[in-house]
């Protein structure tokens, strides 16, 4: 009995611990001042926080219907895959459009080569020109 | 004791989702939007499955990948959609 309540316990604090990462890494989106700090929130809190969540109902179902299940774990890791490289993407499309930043963020567009931001093409030695 | 806490936590997740909305509207460009719509996409899969929990049901977390997955595929493609003016070169 005392068992049940104590992963009752558990079940609610990685829920609480879920919404209070997802809630944190949204309010990080909406107030921080410039695009490149607005990144961080989503792409590590949020994702986190999800993650946490998904844990809580596997361990839900598990408790309930006696057998683990596989299906939310396979939710956390494709969001743990694909986070990293839309984060990427979007920074990479910040400094290419350019956008304003506040002085005390490090990391200047000119780190980027002329190809990476589409001024001239990539090469290609090995269908002859590059 | 888990009800309270499931409550807890859709109060969160629709003011996070709330916050999405506010930078959507009025994130100064583009990528700003894009960056509050992939979020909104995240948010919305910790939704549904905070809706399995509630109806005591599995059969949303199908609709919770594929979610995620378009969520990914449409946010790549816009991302390479403002870098090189074009998807697929």
């Amino acid at each position: 009995m005392t068992f049940y309540v104590i992963l009752e316990g558990v079940i609610s604090l990685l829920l609480i611990a879920g919404g209070a990462f997802v809630f944190i890494g949204s309010l990080g989106m909406a107030h921080l001042p410039d695009f490149y700090m607005r990144l961080h929130g989503p792409t590590k809190a949020t994702t986190l926080g999800i993650g946490c969540m998904l844990v809580a109902s596997m361990l839900y179902f598990w408790v309930t219907e006696g057998k683990p299940d596989i299906q939310e774990m396979l939710i956390t890791l494709f969001l743990f895959i694909t986070a990293p490289v839309s984060a990427h993407l979007l920074a990479k499309t910040g400094l290419h459009l350019k956008l304003k930043h506040v002085e005390k963020t490090a990391g200047r567009p000119v780190e980027l080569r002329p190809e990476e931001v589409g001024e001239k093409p990539v090469p290609h030695p090995d269908r002859g020109h590059g | 004791m888990l009800d309270v806490a499931l409550f807890t936590t859709l109060a969160l997740v629709i003011a996070a989702l709330a916050l999405n909305v506010y930078r959507l509207a009025v994130g100064p460009d583009m990528p700003d939007r894009l960056l509050a719509l992939d979020t909104m996409y995240i948010n919305s899969i910790a939704l549904i499955g905070l809706l399995g929990l509630w109806l005591n049901t599995k059969t949303y977390f199908e609709s919770a990948l594929l979610i995620a997955m378009l969520g990914f595929i449409s946010t790549v493609a816009v991302c390479k959609y403002l870098l090189r003016g074009d998807i697929i070169e």
